[in-house]
Protein backbone atom coordinates (compact mmCIF):
# COMPACT_ATOMS: atom_id res chain seq x y z
CA UNK A 1 0.00 0.00 0.00
CA UNK A 2 1.07 3.32 -0.59
CA UNK A 3 1.06 5.99 2.00
CA UNK A 4 0.29 8.38 -0.48
CA UNK A 5 -3.06 6.75 -1.42
CA UNK A 6 -4.32 7.65 2.14
CA UNK A 7 -5.72 10.66 1.92
CA UNK A 8 -8.33 9.53 -0.62
CA UNK A 9 -9.60 6.63 1.55
CA UNK A 10 -12.62 8.39 3.11
CA UNK A 11 -15.01 7.51 1.75
CA UNK A 12 -13.86 5.39 -0.82
CA UNK A 13 -15.20 2.18 0.20
CA UNK A 14 -18.49 3.02 2.49
CA UNK A 15 -20.98 1.35 0.49
CA UNK A 16 -19.03 -2.26 1.55
CA UNK A 17 -19.85 -1.61 5.28
CA UNK A 18 -22.99 0.74 5.13
CA UNK A 19 -25.72 -1.95 6.34
CA UNK A 20 -23.74 -2.28 9.04
CA UNK A 21 -25.90 -1.43 12.09
CA UNK A 22 -23.99 0.82 14.62
CA UNK A 23 -26.84 2.06 17.00
CA UNK A 24 -26.75 -0.83 19.25
CA UNK A 25 -23.31 -1.71 19.66
CA UNK A 26 -23.27 -4.20 16.73
CA UNK A 27 -20.12 -5.16 15.73
CA UNK A 28 -18.05 -2.84 12.73
CA UNK A 29 -16.31 -5.78 10.60
CA UNK A 30 -15.74 -5.51 7.76
CA UNK A 31 -15.06 -8.19 5.77
CA UNK A 32 -11.97 -9.49 4.56
CA UNK A 33 -8.98 -9.48 6.43
CA UNK A 34 -5.77 -6.88 6.76
CA UNK A 35 -2.31 -7.15 6.37
CA UNK A 36 0.03 -5.95 8.66
CA UNK A 37 0.50 -2.85 6.53
CA UNK A 38 -3.10 -2.23 6.23
CA UNK A 39 -3.52 -3.02 10.06
CA UNK A 40 -0.39 -0.09 10.70
CA UNK A 41 -2.20 2.18 8.65
CA UNK A 42 -5.77 1.56 10.38
CA UNK A 43 -3.72 2.60 13.62
CA UNK A 44 -2.35 5.87 12.51
CA UNK A 45 -5.75 6.71 11.20
CA UNK A 46 -7.65 5.98 14.26
CA UNK A 47 -5.13 7.87 16.24
CA UNK A 48 -6.43 11.03 14.21
CA UNK A 49 -9.73 10.67 15.58
CA UNK A 50 -9.01 9.84 19.43
CA UNK A 51 -10.13 12.63 22.26
CA UNK A 52 -8.96 13.46 25.64
CA UNK A 53 -10.37 10.33 27.84
CA UNK A 54 -11.01 8.15 25.34
CA UNK A 55 -10.71 4.42 26.31
CA UNK A 56 -9.62 1.77 23.66
CA UNK A 57 -10.19 -1.90 24.72
CA UNK A 58 -7.95 -4.85 22.80
CA UNK A 59 -8.57 -7.99 22.64
CA UNK A 60 -7.08 -10.80 20.76
CA UNK A 61 -4.74 -14.04 22.00
CA UNK A 62 -0.75 -13.73 21.97
CA UNK A 63 0.84 -12.72 18.81
CA UNK A 64 -2.72 -11.08 17.41
CA UNK A 65 -0.59 -7.86 17.35
CA UNK A 66 -2.17 -5.78 19.76
CA UNK A 67 1.11 -4.14 21.20
CA UNK A 68 1.80 -3.69 17.40
CA UNK A 69 -1.15 -1.53 16.99
CA UNK A 70 -0.47 0.18 20.03
CA UNK A 71 2.87 1.40 18.63
CA UNK A 72 1.15 2.70 15.38
CA UNK A 73 -1.37 4.57 17.64
CA UNK A 74 0.93 6.11 19.45
CA UNK A 75 2.95 7.04 15.90
CA UNK A 76 -0.52 9.01 15.45
CA UNK A 77 -0.86 10.62 18.32
CA UNK A 78 2.77 12.05 18.03
CA UNK A 79 4.34 10.15 20.31
CA UNK A 80 8.09 10.94 19.66
CA UNK A 81 10.36 8.24 17.83
CA UNK A 82 12.50 8.41 21.08
CA UNK A 83 10.29 7.48 23.37
CA UNK A 84 9.98 3.15 22.37
CA UNK A 85 6.28 1.72 22.82
CA UNK A 86 7.18 -1.65 24.13
CA UNK A 87 5.19 -3.84 26.15
CA UNK A 88 3.78 -3.32 29.48
CA UNK A 89 3.00 -6.93 30.35
CA UNK A 90 4.90 -6.74 33.13
CA UNK A 91 5.05 -2.70 34.63
CA UNK A 92 1.45 -3.39 33.94
CA UNK A 93 1.35 0.33 32.87
CA UNK A 94 3.54 2.80 30.27
CA UNK A 95 2.86 6.21 29.90
CA UNK A 96 4.07 8.29 26.91
CA UNK A 97 3.55 11.87 25.88
CA UNK A 98 2.16 12.59 22.55
CA UNK A 99 -0.28 15.23 21.27
CA UNK A 100 -2.26 13.50 24.34
CA UNK A 101 -1.21 11.54 26.97
CA UNK A 102 -0.75 7.78 26.15
CA UNK A 103 -1.68 5.12 28.92
CA UNK A 104 -0.56 1.56 27.46
CA UNK A 105 -2.11 -1.14 29.92
CA UNK A 106 -1.35 -4.74 30.16
CA UNK A 107 -3.65 -6.47 32.26
CA UNK A 108 -2.51 -9.96 31.61
CA UNK A 109 -1.07 -10.67 35.17
CA UNK A 110 -3.66 -9.42 37.08
CA UNK A 111 -6.19 -11.58 38.26
CA UNK A 112 -9.37 -9.47 38.25
CA UNK A 113 -10.77 -5.84 39.16
CA UNK A 114 -9.51 -6.29 42.80
CA UNK A 115 -6.17 -6.18 41.36
CA UNK A 116 -6.55 -3.12 38.79
CA UNK A 117 -8.15 -1.66 41.99
CA UNK A 118 -5.18 -2.05 44.14
CA UNK A 119 -2.59 -1.36 41.47
CA UNK A 120 -4.15 2.19 41.21
CA UNK A 121 -4.50 2.06 37.57
CA UNK A 122 -8.34 3.07 37.53
CA UNK A 123 -7.40 6.96 38.11
CA UNK A 124 -5.07 7.28 34.75
CA UNK A 125 -9.37 6.66 33.66
CA UNK A 126 -9.75 10.40 34.33
CA UNK A 127 -6.22 11.66 33.28
CA UNK A 128 -7.52 13.20 29.66
CA UNK A 129 -5.20 10.95 27.83
CA UNK A 130 -5.60 8.13 25.46
CA UNK A 131 -5.90 4.70 27.35
CA UNK A 132 -5.41 1.52 25.91
CA UNK A 133 -6.08 -1.61 27.58
CA UNK A 134 -4.87 -5.13 26.69
CA UNK A 135 -6.77 -8.05 28.52
CA UNK A 136 -9.30 -5.65 29.10
CA UNK A 137 -11.82 -8.72 31.03
CA UNK A 138 -9.73 -8.43 34.02
CA UNK A 139 -11.65 -5.25 34.46
CA UNK A 140 -14.59 -6.70 35.16
CA UNK A 141 -17.38 -4.16 36.59
CA UNK A 142 -15.31 -1.87 36.35
CA UNK A 143 -15.57 -1.41 32.90
CA UNK A 144 -16.87 2.04 31.83
CA UNK A 145 -20.10 2.93 29.74
CA UNK A 146 -17.60 4.95 26.61
CA UNK A 147 -15.25 2.95 25.27
CA UNK A 148 -14.25 1.52 21.80
CA UNK A 149 -13.52 -2.28 21.47
CA UNK A 150 -10.75 -3.81 18.78
CA UNK A 151 -10.93 -7.36 18.03
CA UNK A 152 -7.78 -8.70 16.30
CA UNK A 153 -7.75 -11.94 15.45
CA UNK A 154 -5.41 -14.11 13.43
CA UNK A 155 -6.30 -15.30 9.99
CA UNK A 156 -2.59 -16.28 9.00
CA UNK A 157 0.94 -15.29 10.10
CA UNK A 158 0.59 -12.09 7.37
CA UNK A 159 -3.11 -11.33 8.15
CA UNK A 160 -5.30 -10.24 10.67
CA UNK A 161 -9.12 -9.62 11.17
CA UNK A 162 -10.37 -6.53 12.27
CA UNK A 163 -13.92 -5.96 14.76
CA UNK A 164 -14.87 -2.90 16.22
CA UNK A 165 -16.95 -2.23 18.60
CA UNK A 166 -18.56 1.05 19.66
CA UNK A 167 -19.78 1.52 23.30
CA UNK A 168 -21.77 4.65 24.10
CA UNK A 169 -22.35 7.38 22.80
CA UNK A 170 -19.25 9.05 22.43
CA UNK A 171 -17.99 6.16 19.71
CA UNK A 172 -21.19 5.49 18.39
CA UNK A 173 -21.21 9.17 17.21
CA UNK A 174 -18.20 8.48 15.49
CA UNK A 175 -18.85 4.78 14.45
CA UNK A 176 -19.22 6.22 10.83
CA UNK A 177 -16.10 7.93 10.80
CA UNK A 178 -14.58 4.96 12.19
CA UNK A 179 -16.41 2.67 9.08
CA UNK A 180 -14.51 4.60 6.79
CA UNK A 181 -11.30 4.47 8.45
CA UNK A 182 -11.58 1.16 8.37
CA UNK A 183 -12.26 0.56 4.56
CA UNK A 184 -8.45 0.37 3.20
CA UNK A 185 -7.64 -0.71 0.05
CA UNK A 186 -7.44 -4.05 -0.36
CA UNK A 187 -9.57 -4.87 3.38
CA UNK A 188 -12.19 -6.26 0.99
CA UNK A 189 -12.03 -9.39 -0.56
CA UNK B 1 26.63 3.61 57.60
CA UNK B 2 23.85 1.62 58.58
CA UNK B 3 21.30 2.23 55.49
CA UNK B 4 18.00 1.10 55.44
CA UNK B 5 16.32 0.58 51.51
CA UNK B 6 13.13 -0.01 50.37
CA UNK B 7 12.02 -0.94 47.10
CA UNK B 8 8.40 -1.15 45.92
CA UNK B 9 8.17 -0.36 41.93
CA UNK B 10 6.52 -3.34 41.16
CA UNK B 11 5.06 -6.95 42.20
CA UNK B 12 7.48 -7.44 45.22
CA UNK B 13 7.69 -5.11 48.45
CA UNK B 14 11.46 -5.07 49.69
CA UNK B 15 13.28 -4.14 52.37
CA UNK B 16 17.20 -4.24 52.98
CA UNK B 17 19.68 -3.90 55.96
CA UNK B 18 23.42 -2.94 54.38
CA UNK B 19 26.42 -1.73 56.00
CA UNK B 20 27.89 1.29 53.96
CA UNK B 21 31.63 1.62 55.63
CA UNK B 22 31.89 -2.22 55.16
CA UNK B 23 29.72 -2.64 51.72
CA UNK B 24 28.10 -5.78 53.29
CA UNK B 25 24.25 -6.41 52.75
CA UNK B 26 22.99 -7.20 56.68
CA UNK B 27 19.78 -8.45 55.51
CA UNK B 28 17.52 -8.72 52.04
CA UNK B 29 14.08 -9.56 52.53
CA UNK B 30 11.42 -10.04 49.88
CA UNK B 31 7.95 -9.72 50.40
CA UNK B 32 7.33 -12.84 48.33
CA UNK B 33 9.75 -15.35 50.44
CA UNK B 34 8.30 -17.28 53.77
CA UNK B 35 9.11 -15.30 56.69
CA UNK B 36 6.92 -13.02 55.25
CA UNK B 37 4.00 -15.03 54.83
CA UNK B 38 4.60 -16.60 58.37
CA UNK B 39 4.00 -12.83 59.48
CA UNK B 40 0.48 -13.41 57.51
CA UNK B 41 -0.40 -16.27 59.25
CA UNK B 42 0.86 -18.28 56.23
CA UNK B 43 -1.62 -17.29 53.90
CA UNK B 44 -0.87 -14.51 51.77
CA UNK B 45 -3.22 -13.79 49.13
CA UNK B 46 -2.00 -13.63 45.59
CA UNK B 47 -3.14 -10.14 45.25
CA UNK B 48 -1.16 -8.99 48.73
CA UNK B 49 2.01 -9.60 46.35
CA UNK B 50 0.58 -5.59 45.33
CA UNK B 51 -0.92 -4.74 48.16
CA UNK B 52 3.14 -2.61 49.29
CA UNK B 53 0.39 -0.67 51.82
CA UNK B 54 0.33 -4.32 53.96
CA UNK B 55 3.25 -5.28 53.24
CA UNK B 56 5.32 -2.50 54.10
CA UNK B 57 5.82 -2.54 57.62
CA UNK B 58 6.53 -6.15 58.42
CA UNK B 59 8.85 -6.73 55.52
CA UNK B 60 10.70 -3.56 56.95
CA UNK B 61 10.79 -5.10 60.75
CA UNK B 62 11.90 -8.52 58.74
CA UNK B 63 14.49 -6.93 57.66
CA UNK B 64 15.98 -4.98 60.75
CA UNK B 65 15.70 -8.47 62.91
CA UNK B 66 17.40 -10.38 60.27
CA UNK B 67 20.07 -7.54 60.79
CA UNK B 68 19.96 -7.76 63.95
CA UNK B 69 19.52 -4.02 63.88
CA UNK B 70 17.26 -1.64 65.76
CA UNK B 71 15.75 1.44 63.78
CA UNK B 72 17.56 3.76 65.82
CA UNK B 73 20.79 2.38 64.68
CA UNK B 74 19.78 3.31 60.53
CA UNK B 75 21.66 6.54 59.52
CA UNK B 76 20.59 6.71 55.86
CA UNK B 77 16.95 5.77 53.86
CA UNK B 78 17.54 4.74 50.40
CA UNK B 79 14.14 4.09 48.53
CA UNK B 80 13.22 3.41 44.77
CA UNK B 81 11.77 6.76 43.06
CA UNK B 82 10.86 5.19 39.87
CA UNK B 83 10.20 3.94 37.27
CA UNK B 84 7.14 1.53 37.89
CA UNK B 85 3.74 2.55 39.04
CA UNK B 86 3.50 5.58 40.54
CA UNK B 87 0.93 4.34 43.07
CA UNK B 88 3.72 0.98 44.02
CA UNK B 89 6.86 3.48 44.49
CA UNK B 90 4.71 5.80 46.37
CA UNK B 91 3.83 3.60 48.96
CA UNK B 92 7.79 2.73 49.49
CA UNK B 93 9.11 6.16 48.50
CA UNK B 94 6.67 8.33 50.84
CA UNK B 95 7.29 5.64 53.75
CA UNK B 96 11.27 6.52 53.27
CA UNK B 97 10.84 10.06 53.35
CA UNK B 98 8.56 9.79 56.24
CA UNK B 99 10.70 8.06 58.18
CA UNK B 100 13.78 9.85 57.51
CA UNK B 101 11.79 12.97 58.40
CA UNK B 102 10.43 11.96 61.55
CA UNK B 103 14.37 10.77 62.50
CA UNK B 104 16.14 13.38 61.18
CA UNK B 105 17.89 11.47 58.74
CA UNK B 106 19.13 11.54 55.23
CA UNK B 107 17.10 10.37 52.27
CA UNK B 108 18.07 9.14 49.00
CA UNK B 109 16.00 8.25 46.01
CA UNK B 110 17.12 6.07 43.35
CA UNK B 111 16.14 4.80 39.93
CA UNK B 112 15.08 0.80 40.23
CA UNK B 113 17.79 0.50 36.88
CA UNK B 114 20.77 2.02 39.04
CA UNK B 115 20.06 -0.69 41.27
CA UNK B 116 20.64 -3.17 38.70
CA UNK B 117 23.08 -1.82 36.39
CA UNK B 118 25.40 -1.54 39.75
CA UNK B 119 24.02 -4.90 41.47
CA UNK B 120 27.22 -6.95 40.35
CA UNK B 121 29.00 -4.64 42.87
CA UNK B 122 27.20 -6.35 45.77
CA UNK B 123 29.35 -9.40 45.30
CA UNK B 124 32.85 -9.97 46.81
CA UNK B 125 34.23 -10.14 43.05
CA UNK B 126 33.12 -6.89 41.58
CA UNK B 127 33.79 -4.56 38.69
CA UNK B 128 36.18 -1.97 38.88
CA UNK B 129 34.71 1.17 36.59
CA UNK B 130 34.34 1.27 33.73
CA UNK B 131 31.94 -1.39 32.31
CA UNK B 132 28.95 -2.19 30.25
CA UNK B 133 25.98 -3.54 31.76
CA UNK B 134 23.27 -5.39 30.48
CA UNK B 135 20.24 -5.57 32.62
CA UNK B 136 17.85 -7.82 31.46
CA UNK B 137 14.60 -9.41 33.39
CA UNK B 138 10.99 -9.02 32.89
CA UNK B 139 10.18 -5.72 32.04
CA UNK B 140 13.58 -4.35 30.65
CA UNK B 141 16.55 -5.08 28.19
CA UNK B 142 18.89 -2.27 27.93
CA UNK B 143 22.77 -2.01 27.67
CA UNK B 144 24.61 1.05 30.18
CA UNK B 145 27.65 2.15 29.71
CA UNK B 146 28.76 2.48 33.61
CA UNK B 147 31.63 5.28 34.22
CA UNK B 148 31.01 5.53 37.57
CA UNK B 149 28.93 4.75 40.65
CA UNK B 150 26.64 7.59 39.85
CA UNK B 151 26.78 8.00 35.73
CA UNK B 152 25.74 5.45 33.58
CA UNK B 153 24.82 6.09 29.78
CA UNK B 154 22.00 3.78 27.72
CA UNK B 155 23.29 2.39 24.90
CA UNK B 156 20.90 0.28 23.83
CA UNK B 157 17.10 -1.16 24.73
CA UNK B 158 13.80 -3.51 23.87
CA UNK B 159 11.73 -1.92 20.86
CA UNK B 160 8.79 -4.41 22.02
CA UNK B 161 8.94 -7.16 24.46
CA UNK B 162 11.87 -7.89 27.60
CA UNK B 163 13.51 -10.80 27.14
CA UNK B 164 12.09 -12.20 30.33
CA UNK B 165 8.52 -11.36 28.74
CA UNK B 166 9.24 -13.52 25.72
CA UNK B 167 10.17 -16.55 27.91
CA UNK B 168 7.07 -15.99 29.64
CA UNK B 169 5.02 -15.89 26.77
CA UNK B 170 6.70 -18.75 25.20
CA UNK B 171 6.25 -20.66 28.23
CA UNK B 172 2.30 -19.81 28.22
CA UNK B 173 2.14 -20.50 24.29
CA UNK B 174 3.45 -24.10 25.63
CA UNK B 175 0.96 -24.39 28.05
CA UNK B 176 3.59 -24.32 30.92
CA UNK B 177 1.61 -21.88 32.84
CA UNK B 178 2.47 -18.32 33.60
CA UNK B 179 5.10 -16.94 34.59
CA UNK B 180 7.26 -19.85 33.12
CA UNK B 181 10.62 -18.43 32.09
CA UNK B 182 12.62 -21.08 34.41
CA UNK B 183 10.70 -23.73 32.92
CA UNK B 184 11.54 -22.82 29.50
CA UNK B 185 14.90 -22.61 31.13
CA UNK B 186 14.72 -25.84 32.38
CA UNK B 187 12.83 -27.70 29.93
CA UNK B 188 15.25 -26.54 27.48
CA UNK B 189 18.52 -28.00 29.52
CA UNK B 190 17.09 -31.51 27.87
CA UNK B 191 16.41 -29.99 24.33
CA UNK B 192 18.88 -29.22 21.10
CA UNK B 193 19.43 -25.87 20.51
CA UNK B 194 19.99 -26.03 17.40
CA UNK B 195 16.82 -28.35 15.87
CA UNK B 196 15.04 -25.40 14.89
CA UNK B 197 16.17 -21.77 13.68
CA UNK B 198 14.37 -19.34 14.99
CA UNK B 199 14.66 -15.70 13.95
CA UNK B 200 17.35 -13.09 15.62
CA UNK B 201 16.23 -9.62 15.54
CA UNK B 202 19.56 -8.11 15.00
CA UNK B 203 17.90 -4.47 13.64
CA UNK B 204 20.68 -3.52 11.74
CA UNK B 205 24.79 -3.87 12.13
CA UNK B 206 25.72 -1.89 14.80
CA UNK B 207 22.44 -1.26 16.57
CA UNK B 208 22.40 -2.12 20.46
CA UNK B 209 18.75 -2.48 20.46
CA UNK B 210 16.88 -5.43 20.82
CA UNK B 211 13.36 -6.90 20.01
CA UNK B 212 12.06 -9.97 21.02
CA UNK B 213 8.00 -9.52 20.03
CA UNK B 214 9.06 -11.42 16.46
CA UNK B 215 10.70 -14.19 18.11
CA UNK B 216 7.67 -14.81 20.47
CA UNK B 217 5.45 -14.73 16.87
CA UNK B 218 7.91 -16.85 15.10
CA UNK B 219 7.81 -19.27 18.00
CA UNK B 220 3.88 -18.92 17.97
CA UNK B 221 3.51 -19.95 14.02
CA UNK B 222 5.78 -22.86 14.54
CA UNK B 223 3.46 -24.37 17.38
CA UNK B 224 0.56 -23.64 15.69
CA UNK B 225 1.46 -25.28 12.41
CA UNK B 226 2.61 -28.44 13.96
CA UNK B 227 -0.74 -28.64 15.70
CA UNK B 228 -2.78 -27.88 13.00
CA UNK B 229 -1.08 -30.93 11.44
CA UNK B 230 -1.22 -32.77 14.47
CA UNK B 231 2.25 -33.64 15.14
CA UNK B 232 3.65 -33.69 18.65
CA UNK B 233 5.59 -30.88 19.92
CA UNK B 234 9.19 -31.18 20.85
CA UNK B 235 8.68 -29.19 23.52
CA UNK B 236 12.50 -29.36 25.28
CA UNK B 237 13.88 -28.85 21.57
CA UNK B 238 11.39 -25.69 21.56
CA UNK B 239 12.44 -24.25 24.73
CA UNK B 240 16.12 -24.85 24.24
CA UNK B 241 16.03 -23.45 20.18
CA UNK B 242 13.93 -20.65 21.65
CA UNK B 243 16.57 -19.76 24.79
CA UNK B 244 19.29 -20.33 21.77
CA UNK B 245 17.90 -17.43 19.78
CA UNK B 246 17.51 -15.42 22.82
CA UNK B 247 20.77 -15.52 24.20
CA UNK B 248 22.76 -15.40 21.28
CA UNK B 249 21.36 -11.78 20.79
CA UNK B 250 21.63 -11.01 24.24
CA UNK B 251 25.63 -12.28 24.00
CA UNK B 252 26.64 -10.95 20.79
CA UNK B 253 24.98 -7.48 21.42
CA UNK B 254 26.65 -7.11 24.65
CA UNK B 255 30.05 -7.95 23.64
CA UNK B 256 29.91 -5.80 20.98
CA UNK B 257 28.52 -2.71 23.06
CA UNK B 258 31.97 -3.74 25.28
CA UNK B 259 34.19 -3.17 22.43
CA UNK B 260 32.12 -0.03 21.36
CA UNK B 261 33.00 1.11 24.86
CA UNK B 262 36.60 0.11 24.93
CA UNK B 263 35.39 -1.70 27.98
CA UNK B 264 37.43 -4.82 29.57
CA UNK B 265 34.12 -5.52 31.64
CA UNK B 266 30.77 -6.43 31.60
CA UNK B 267 28.51 -6.98 34.32
CA UNK B 268 25.13 -8.61 34.30
CA UNK B 269 21.98 -7.54 36.34
CA UNK B 270 18.04 -8.58 36.26
CA UNK B 271 16.21 -11.47 36.33
CA UNK B 272 17.41 -13.37 33.35
CA UNK B 273 20.70 -12.92 34.83
CA UNK B 274 20.24 -15.69 36.72
CA UNK B 275 19.61 -17.88 33.45
CA UNK B 276 22.08 -20.57 33.28
CA UNK B 277 22.55 -20.64 29.04
CA UNK B 278 23.05 -16.86 29.35
CA UNK B 279 25.74 -17.03 31.65
CA UNK B 280 27.22 -19.77 29.99
CA UNK B 281 27.18 -18.34 26.58
CA UNK B 282 28.29 -14.72 27.98
CA UNK B 283 31.38 -16.38 30.11
CA UNK B 284 32.14 -18.31 26.77
CA UNK B 285 32.38 -14.80 24.71
CA UNK B 286 34.17 -13.20 27.14
CA UNK B 287 37.21 -15.51 27.45
CA UNK B 288 37.55 -15.44 23.89
CA UNK B 289 37.17 -11.55 23.65
CA UNK B 290 39.75 -11.12 27.17
CA UNK B 291 36.51 -10.22 29.16
CA UNK B 292 36.27 -10.34 32.64
CA UNK B 293 32.50 -11.19 33.20
CA UNK B 294 30.67 -10.11 37.06
CA UNK B 295 27.09 -11.79 37.30
CA UNK B 296 25.48 -11.20 40.93
CA UNK B 297 23.56 -13.95 42.95
CA UNK B 298 20.39 -14.61 41.90
CA UNK B 299 18.44 -13.05 44.87
CA UNK B 300 20.62 -9.52 44.02
CA UNK B 301 19.45 -10.40 40.76
CA UNK B 302 15.86 -10.33 40.83
CA UNK B 303 14.11 -7.05 42.29
CA UNK B 304 15.56 -6.67 45.50
CA UNK B 305 16.68 -4.23 48.07
CA UNK B 306 20.30 -4.76 48.81
CA UNK B 307 21.06 -2.71 44.96
CA UNK B 308 18.37 0.03 46.02
CA UNK B 309 20.96 0.01 48.94
CA UNK B 310 23.93 -0.05 47.78
CA UNK B 311 22.92 2.91 44.87
CA UNK B 312 21.43 4.76 47.83
CA UNK B 313 25.13 4.65 49.65
CA UNK B 314 27.17 5.20 46.41
CA UNK B 315 24.46 8.77 45.56
CA UNK B 316 24.67 9.47 49.24
CA UNK B 317 28.20 9.96 48.69
CA UNK B 318 27.55 11.79 45.50
CA UNK B 319 25.78 14.49 47.62
CA UNK B 320 22.43 13.47 46.36
CA UNK B 321 19.75 14.06 48.83
CA UNK B 322 15.58 13.82 48.20
CA UNK B 323 13.65 17.02 48.92
CA UNK B 324 10.67 16.11 50.77
CA UNK B 325 8.57 17.21 48.15
CA UNK B 326 10.27 15.56 45.84
CA UNK B 327 7.42 12.69 43.44
CA UNK B 328 8.09 9.53 42.09
CA UNK B 329 8.37 8.82 38.66
CA UNK B 330 6.60 6.17 36.04
CA UNK B 331 9.62 6.24 33.19
CA UNK B 332 13.52 6.00 33.82
CA UNK B 333 15.19 8.91 32.52
CA UNK B 334 18.05 5.91 32.01
CA UNK B 335 15.86 4.03 30.27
Amino acid sequence: MQPGNTASLPGAYQGHCKDMRTDDNQPLSCPGPMNLDQLSLFGRQLAGMLLPGDLLLLQGELGAGKTTLVQQIAQGLEVGADQYVSSPSYALLHEYSGRLPVYHMDLYRLSGEEDVEGAGLLDYLNHQGVTLIEWPDRLGSLLPDQYLEIHLAMVDEERRRLTLICHGKSWQLRCRELERLKSLPGAME
Amino acid sequence: MLILAIESSCDDTAAAVFDGKEETVLANVVSSQNEIHARFGGIVPELASRCHIEMIWPVVREALDQAGVSLDEVQLISATQGPGLVGSLLVGFTFAKSLAMVRGLPCVGVDHMAGHILSSMLEQERPEYPYTALTVSGGNTSLFSVASAVEYSRMGRTRDDAAGEAFDKVAKLLELGYPGGPVVSRLAEDGDPKAITFPRAWLGKDSLDFSFSGLKTAVMNYVHKLRQKGEPLKIADICASFQEAVVEVLVTKTVNAARANSHTRIALGGGVASNQRLRTLMQQACDREGLSLFVPRPAYCTDNGAMIALAGWYHYQAGRRVEWDDDAYSRSPLN
